[in-house]
This record gives C-alpha cells, structure tokens and sequence, in this order.
C-alpha cells in the first residue's frame, strides 16, 4: 500500500516540477507575436495554393499585416471576404483582375492520333519521350500533371485532355508551370472566348493530327467586331486578351475546326462529338 | 598490351541476339524514287540550307553548311531535284525540317572533293579540315562531329577506335569491320595522323571474332593494335571503353581529352577513310535491320534519308506486328511511331520488336535488391537517385551524381520490379539543367 | 496464301508503343526471387520435419498460409488490389516466421505470429519495399516479448520418428549455456540434433540454403560474411582469454539462429544495406550485437534482436557508404593542383 502511495506521490510531484518548469520557460521566452496574422490567416481560405506569391496563407497573413502587400492579391478569396480583412486591419483591399487559367489545346483522344505509351505517368516525364508520343507536337499529351497540381480540383481529364473548369478555377496559377508544352496561360475571366490551339504549323500539318486545330482561316477574325480583337501569329490565331471579343463570337464565326470556343460551354462538354 | 580481354566495372549480360543478321553481308540498296534528308543530323548548332525549292543538286553536292565549329555540313545522297523542304517526323518524335529530293535516277556525282590518295604525307590540317567538309560525325549513336573531337585542347597519347558494339541485335559495325577492314584501318591511321600519333588502338568484344582476326591480320600494315573485349554491355560507351583499354577514368562531366584520349566508331573511320582517299562525303552508311519480326534480317548500305518504311521493306516486311520500333539499338534506341522517319548518319539500327520482348513498365515498389547498384556502370546509386526523383527532390538526385548517369539503362535492364529508372533520371537530368539555365539567366 | 507471301506487310504504325530505353528486361521479376528464396529454405524445411515430425510440417503450412491470407486479408480491407500474395513474399515471410518457431507452437501463436507479421511487421509501413524491420523477426521479438515461457520451450528433436508427438521439452545449446548445463556435440549442432526454432537446429541444412542463395546472387557474401565472422571472432577472443564465459567460437557459430540470421533474415533485401560497404558494416554490426547479448547478457540469444537493431540503422548506412561514382577521384585530384 505505502508502495503505492509513494509512486503516486512521487509521479504527481514530478509532474507538479514539470509543469512549473515549462510554465516558466514559456513564460521568459516568449514571442511577442501579432496577434493580428493569426486571425487573417484564419479569414484566409488556407488552401496554401501559393497563388499570392508567398509561401502559404500563413506567410501571406504577415506580408499583409507588415504590409507588404494587399488582400485582393490572394486570387482564391471571393471579394467579400478580402473587403472584410481589409476592413479588419484598416487598409485598402487593392484592386486585381481575375484571372483563370485555359489549357490551349482541345486535341482530346477522339479527334486527334497518339500512339499507345509505355511509362511514367507524368506529363513532363513522357514529354522526354517522342515528345509524349501524340502526333501534334504542341498539344496536351494528357498525363494529368496539372490536374494533380491543382488544389482546388478545378482541372478535368476528359478524354486524354486537361479541361479547366472556369466556376472552379481561382488563378492561382499553380498548373502553368508543370505543362512542359506551356499550354496553360492566365486569361481574364471576364473574357470567355478562346483559341484552343498552341499549334505554330501550318494548317495543313496540323489537321494530318488533329480534327480541331485552329488552322488560320480568319473566319473569326473578319467576324470580330473590331479589328484586332483576335490577333494572328503565324498560322495560329489568338484572343487578343487586351481587346477582347464578345461571346457571341464563337457563334458568328462559325469556326471550321471548332478551335475557337467558349471556356464555360468547352467545361460542360458542349464541343464533345461536333467533329467527325 | 596483352591478349587477355579487357573489361570495366559493372554492367549487364542481355541476351545479344546478334545471330539474326550477323552472317548477312552488307547489301546496297535500290536507288529510290524520293529521299526526305533530314537537316540537323549532328550534335550542335543545326547546318544552315544552301539549296531552294526547285534547284537541281548533284549526288555529293553540298545542301546546308556548317555553322560554326560544332557543326557539319549535309550533303545530297544522290542527283536530283529538290521538292520540298517541309518539316517531317523526327527520331526523337517531334517534327524537324527536312529536305525532300526527288531523285533523277542518274545518280551523277557533282564535282566531289579531291582526293587525298598520298594521305600517308599529307597535312594533318589538310586531313582535318577533310573531314569537316565532309560531315562525318560519330556514327555510332551520338552524332557527335568527329573534327570536333579530332582539335582536343588537351595533350592527347591514344586513339582508340570503339568497334565494341555492344547493343544487342545490331552487327552494322560487325559486317563493316569484316567487309570493309582495310577502310577502318585506312580511317584509324588518317585520325592518328591528324592528332600526330603514331599507334592507334581499336577495341572489339569477343563475340566478333570474324571480325577481330580480320582486323589482326591487316593491323600491323596500320600501326593499328587490336584488342579484344568482354561482351558486357555498356562496353562500348565511351567511358567505359577507354576504362577497359587504358585504365584510365574520365572524370564526371569530363571529356576523354582529359585523360588524353580520343575515342571514334569504326563506321566514322571508314567514312573518314572514303572522305579522304576517295573524296566522297558523307550521304551513306550501313544499317542493320533486324528483329524477330522481320522476315528478312540483314544489313544494307542505305543512302541518307532512306524512310524507314523503305528500309523494313526492303528486309521482306514483318511476319506479325511488332510492339515496338526503334532506330538503334534496344538498350539505347529511341521509340518511333512512324515509319515516315528517315535514316541519319547515327542510325545505326531499325530494330523491330515482338511483344514478348516489349518491357512492361509495371513499376512494382523497390525491393532494395541492389542489382541497379551493381549494374550500373558509372557507380552510382540508381534505387536511391529513383527515390529522390519520385519525390521530386531534384536538389537530392544531383547531389547523389545523377548528372554522372550515361542513359545506358542497364539499372532498368536489370530491376526485378520493372522500375522506370531511365526514365526518371533522364527527368532528373532534364530538371537540373533547366534549373541551371534559369540560374544564369537571374 | 501464296498471294498474301509476296505481299510485304510493313507494321502498322498506330499500333508502335512508345517508352523510354531500355526496351528490353532483364526477365528478372519479384516472385522469381522470392520463389529462390523459398527453394533455398526446403533443406532447412526437410530438416525440421525429420527432426520435429509432422508437427513442424503443421507450424510450417499455418504460418505460410497465414501470412498469405493476412496479406489478401488487408489489402481487402484497404481497397487496394489483392493479387501481391502472388508475388510469394509473403509466403516467404510466412516460412521464416515459422522457422523462427518451436515445432511445439500451439496454432494460435502461428496465426497471432502472422498477423504481427504481415499486419506490424510489413503493410502498416505501406507493403513490400517499405518495412524498415524484417517482418518475420518483428513477430517473432512481439511473440517472445509477450509469450516468454511459450516461446521458449523447445521440443526435443526426434530423429525420424515423424509421428511422435511427446511434449517433452529441452532448453536450446544457447539456454543450456547460460543455465550450465551440459554442452550438446558440436556434430549434434552441426546436423540439427538439438533443441529450438524450427529453423536454427541444422547448421547444414541452412549452409545448403545458403550456398544456394549465394550462387544464385541473391544475397551479398558481404553480411553473412561478416555477421558470422564477426561472432566467430568476438566469441573466440572472449573463449581465448577466459573460457569460463563461454563456449568456443566454433559452437557459438552452429549453435542457436545465426545461419538462419545470418544467411535468411540479415540478407532480406529490403531491410539491409544496399552497397558492399554497408553490407559488411552491417554484418559486423549485427555480429557484435548477438556476441554482446549472448556472452554478457541476459537473453540466451541475440541474433533478432541484432538483425532488428541493425534494420534501423540501415537507412543511415545506406547513407553514409555511399561510394565515389566512376570519375569522381580525378576530378578532386585536378581540384586540389
């Protein structure tokens, strides 16, 4: 019995030592943290997409807290939630376009030639063999690295293709610099009309490979409203993201390959089975 | 030197499968109708073009020049007209200009070089300079310009000339060093006299000893010492070939002018040898076709630009479909999958394989078995660097010497658990690199 | 058919795979090595039975299907693809576990041993490659921690006599030594005839296994090299100087589980060193370990409790022996002139 009570009596005191010990440690070196990036890392989404230019919604917390930045840079935030972290610290929320990202290529399995491939399952390992082993050699070889990257799941592989679902996508941009054929670019999400082609060829070239290649035939440029609201490089035409076209575009120009098309109807599949 | 085979650290045992075509003497192949000469065949800055749409060239003449030092010249493979320079489907997969010359069927030589018959006394600059013009590059695989290699900046005591040719199925060189030995030794002793050396020394494995007593017999006439190798492959990459005939290692990210070595194939010695006696660039060279699918197995001398379609027909087509097609061999080859790819001065091989043969990429977890530590030929760690790689450590892969790696593939050869070890450390590499340039750039 | 012959056929291009070289394999596949593994362990197997009966043979067929079926078992459980019992390595790690077993083994220590094993031991680390402790042998330290005196009772060896059952129990030559009693012959220890785990009573059944391992490359001669040196050397100096302690080495080396440790469990490929260097680190590490437990310590025997103690420092050697590639010596030459 003494035995006993000797062990609880000892273990309690050592603990009771213990405690006092760490108490005052923590106590004599403590640091002095603001307590205001605390709580704007908790209004933060804290996703840590990086998409801010920082490393994490922690570290962004304190650049804004320090301010060394705005709110409106974090790309994830809706724009109540950057007013109300503004409106707790006292700063101006800023200003910063959406942006979201397009993966320029709809070259999906069914309308374009690939040849079966033995490997590693990421795009920028199979890009190091026979360029990832699709007849285009500039289009999405379909190994899914973007959509893996992508923390908010905004990226869909349908049919051998990365398709980027503009509702979901934030900007933050974490997918363009994992495609090794740099497809992906941050347009305005305003903007919904797009050229999915990244094709430099020459148009003939391009459709021994793919259905759906933008090929130059201008039809779309003669049916802007403006000039230069679509802009021709080459054998490639783009949307001219500084002037851009309407969304009934798409409609007018009645594109032959179906290479310009609207980001939200290219998502939902709309374009699936158009080209024989 | 003794008799004793030479061999290096490491390596791997495939089956060679050499006997498919390794009897069949050399074929010259039918003048076709249309060659698609594909522009950049060397390692370096691309020749620039010389001709337009329309012109009419002459077999020999020249088509692009070179520009700058690590350059080559490209010249026509036979008489003709030039109609189209398109772009068509590359080695490597991608696209690559080209030029298309439909042929006249005259096969009429231009006005070639002059040739250097007294090439015993001639110049050594004059020989140099020979070789340049004519486009010769490593005709092994790499496409390296042999003239490069022949202007070391180091002090250099050996040639060696690699007639190893490890890679299963290929017997190229084979057939050459049999058919064509006094040309490769003409071509060993031209290279010794423009790196003003008295000897050269040429490595051959031991599975070509038709090959190896022929040589014998006409080597004393050249200065030339024969030296047989262990069949072990990578026996005839550079760095271990200069290992197993001289002892000496070639530092990491070194040349072997450092250890004062030059090394050239045998094929680029035979060219060099027709550049300089007879004046003929170089616009042909020995391929092997072969593979179990193929109905015909055999070796041809095909002009460059043959399309591979050509090439595959000429050796009877295939029995049954074949998994896999490669230009080169299957330890090293690259995959294609067109046969609208053209023959280049380093296609060595067109090689078909059946399904069976076709590695499965499964990648089973490692097992730590260690057989890719032993294989490896460069002593590095390839189940450690594959870890590091997985996890996208490239800092990690680089400091366990991956950038040491010579993409022989003996560790994926050899892994019980069908690993993708060249692949990944082909990504390490890639990585690294570019990490490296944006560095510079900043 | 004499048409289609004079048609060349040219391979049909959309069909061609493309990979990364190399494009041909070696032919070597997991199951291939472990199928060895457990050809090289049927001497020891043969042995058992003739020494322990059909008893062994049952301690034998429970483990091995145990650990098979727990293998299926959680990957079930797990949703993940249940055909790696095919693979054998947990058939091989059902046998060893049962050669680390007394042929008097009740049937639930068998089953509880191949949960341990398969379950601790191997797929809560994530499956085959990712154990960092030899399976086998973390069943078999968690059973002798948990059920000392079951796990220590040895049946006596009954030469040929496969049916006889007696529940007569002997000490090991190991537990004989620290206990003083009289020493078994070493050509009692050299052919099996003694007291213990399935596996540790025939040193030639287990040197025929290892031969085998050894000739087939599947082992590195670097740790049992090593290992059994080591504990030949340590146990011989401590004989020379006072032969009171112990034994000599030539009975340290037959008696007890270092053939069975040192051939079959240091050697398993996942848990041991992967350079030469390493390798014989390794062995000499795991030497000194069982020569320390079974000369000073408490336990009889050290050869587990080394193995296991060494697969936690493998990583770290792995690390630290990492050797100069082929090329590097000149490169630190030039540096230093």
């Amino acid at each position: 019995m003494t035995l006993i009570i000797t062990a609880v009596l000892f273990t309690a005191g050592l603990g009771a030592l213990l405690a006092l010990v760490i108490g005052a440690t923590a106590k004599a070196f403590a640091v002095e943290a603001d307590a205001r990036v605390e709580t704007v890392t908790e209004m933060l989404p804290g996703v840590n997409c990086g998409g801010c230019g920082f490393a994490g919604c922690a570290d962004f917390a304190k650049a804004i807290v320090e301010g060394r930045t705005i709110p409106s840079q974090c790309p994830v935030s809706n724009p109540e939630n950057i007013k109300r972290i503004a409106e707790y610290l006292g700063i101006t929320a800023g200003e910063k376009e959406k942006v979201f990202a397009v993966v320029r290529c709809a070259g999906s399995c069914a309308v374009t030639v690939r040849s079966p491939y033995n490997g590693i399952g990421d795009c920028r390992s199979a890009a190091l063999v026979a360029g990832g082993a699709k007849g285009c050699d500039f289009g999405c070889i379909g190994f899914a690295t973007c959509a893996r990257a992508c923390p908010f799941d905004a990226i869909e592989m349908r049919d051998g293709l990365a398709v980027v679902h503009p509702d979901l996508c934030t900007g933050c941009g974490k997918c363009v610099e994992t495609c090794p054929k740099n497809l992906i670019i941050l347009a305005p999400a305003a903007v919904d009309v797009h050229v999915y082609c990244n094709s430099p060829e020459k148009g003939a070239l391009k459709l021994k490979v793919c259905k759906t290649a933008c090929i130059a035939c201008r039809k779309c440029v003669k049916a802007a409203d403006s000039e230069n609201q679509m802009t021709i490089n080459g054998f490639l035409v783009a949307t001219n993201y500084s002037n851009p076209p309407i969304s009934d575009l798409v409609e007018k120009a009645k594109c032959p390959t179906k290479a310009l098309r609207l980001a939200t109807k290219h998502a939902a599949g709309a374009y699936e089975g158009v080209l024989k | 030197m003794s008799d004793k085979p030479r061999k290096f650290k490491g390596g791997v045992h495939p089956n060679d499968s050499k006997a498919l075509s390794a009897s069949k003497p050399v074929q010259t192949a039918p003048l076709l109708e249309k060659y698609t000469v594909i522009i950049h065949q060397n390692i370096g800055a691309p020749p620039e073009l010389v001709v337009k749409k329309g012109d009419l060239v002459k077999k020999g003449q020249l088509l692009a020049k070179a520009t700058g030092f690590v350059s080559v010249p490209l010249h026509a493979p036979t008489s003709g007209t030039v109609t189209a320079l398109e772009k068509c489907h590359g080695p490597t997969g991608l696209s690559v200009p080209a030029i298309e010359i439909t042929a006249d069927g005259k096969d009429e030589w231009g006005s070639p070089f002059e040739p250097i018959t007294d090439w015993q006394n001639a110049e050594p600059a004059v020989l140099k300079q020979r070789v340049a013009d004519a486009g010769i590059v490593g005709m092994g695989g790499a496409g390296f310009p042999s003239h490069v290699k022949l202007s070391p900046t180091k002090p250099v005591d050996t040639l060696i000339l690699n007639g190893a040719e490890c890679e299963p199925y290929l017997t190229a060189d084979h057939r050459l060093m049999v058919e064509q030995t006094e040309d490769v030794l003409r071509g060993a002793a031209i290279f010794a006299r423009i790196l003003g050396l008295k000897t050269a020394i040429i490595g051959v494995e031991e599975n070509k000893p038709d090959a190896i007593a022929k040589l014998k017999e006409l080597a004393g006439k050249y200065n030339v010492t024969v030296q047989s190798l262990h069949v072990n492959y990578p026996q005839g990459a550079e760095k271990q070939l200069i290992y197993a005939l001289t002892g000496r290692e070639v530092p990491i990210g070194g040349l072997p002018m450092d250890v004062g070595c030059v090394v050239q194939n045998v094929a680029s010695a035979a060219a060099v040898a027709e550049a300089v006696i007879n004046g003929h660039p170089s616009i042909e060279r020995i391929t092997t076709v072969t593979g179990e699918p193929v109905v015909n197995p055999g070796n041809w001398r095909f002009r460059l630009g043959t399309p591979i379609s050509k090439a595959i027909e000429l050796a009877g087509g295939v029995k049954y479909q074949p998994a896999k097609l490669l230009l080169g061999g299957p330890m090293m080859g690259t995959a294609q999958n067109s046969l609208d790819v053209t023959v280049m001065k380093n296609t060595s091989g067109i090689l078909l394989i059946p399904v069976e043969q076709v590695s499965q990429y499964t990648s089973e977890p490692c097992i730590r078995c260690g057989r890719c530590v032993e294989a490896c030929p460069m002593d590095i760690l390839p189940a450690t660097i594959s870890q590091a790689v997985e996890n996208e450590r490239f800092d990690w892969a680089e400091q366990l010497n991956v950038m040491a790696c010579i993409e022989c593939g003996s560790c994926s050869y050899i892994c019980p658990s069908h690993r993708p070890l060249n692949q990944q450390f082909k990504r390490a590499k890639a990585e690294i690199l570019a990490a490296k340039r944006n560095q510079q750039k900043k | 058919m004499s048409e289609e012959t004079t048609v060349v056929q040219l391979p049909d291009a959309t069909k061609l795979v493309v990979s990364n070289s190399p494009h041909i394999r070696g032919g070597e596949t997991i199951s291939k090595i472990m199928v060895q593994v457990l050809i090289a362990l049927l001497p020891a197997a043969i042995a058992a039975v003739w020494f322990f009966g059909l008893a062994a043979l049952e301690v034998m067929a429970l483990c091995t299907v145990g650990c098979m079926a727990v293998e299926v078992l959680w990957k079930k459980a797990t949703k993940q693809p249940t055909d790696s019992w095919k693979d054998g390595s947990a058939a091989l790690t059902g046998l060893l576990l049962a050669m680390n077993l007394s042929a008097g083994a009740p049937w639930w220590i068998c089953i509880l041993g191949s949960l341990l094993a398969i379950g601790l031991g191997k797929q809560l680390f994530g499956g085959l490659g990712y154990n960092p402790f030899n399976p086998a042998l973390v069943a078999r330290v968690a059973l002798l921690v948990g059920f000392p005196s079951l796990m220590t009772s040895w049946v006596v060896p009954n030469p040929g006599k496969w049916l006889a059952c007696d529940a007569l129990t002997g000490a090991t030559p190991l537990a004989a030594l620290k206990n003083h009693y009289p020493l078994a012959s070493i050509s009692d220890l050299f052919y099996g005839n003694v007291g213990g785990c399935l596996g540790e009573t025939s040193a030639l059944a287990l040197l025929i296994g290892g031969a085998f391992l050894l000739a087939r490359g599947l082992i590195k001669w670097q740790i049992p090299a090593s290992f059994i040196g080591t504990v030949a050397l340590i146990s011989g100096l401590a004989h020379h100087f006072n032969p009171e302690l112990t034994p000599p080495a030539l009975y340290h080396v037959l008696a007890g589980g270092l053939m069975i440790g040192a051939f079959f469990m240091a050697t398993d490929m996942v848990t041991s060193p992967m350079t030469a260097n390493g390798a014989l680190i390794f062995g000499f590490g795991c030497g000194v370990i069982t020569s320390v437990i079974r000369i000073w310590g408490g336990y009889p025997e050290g050869v587990s409790f080394s193995i296991l103690f060494m697969n936690a420092l493998t990583p770290l050697i792995d690390r630290y022996t990492i050797g100069k590639p082929f090329g590097y010596i000149r490169i630190k030459k030039e540096t230093a002139q």
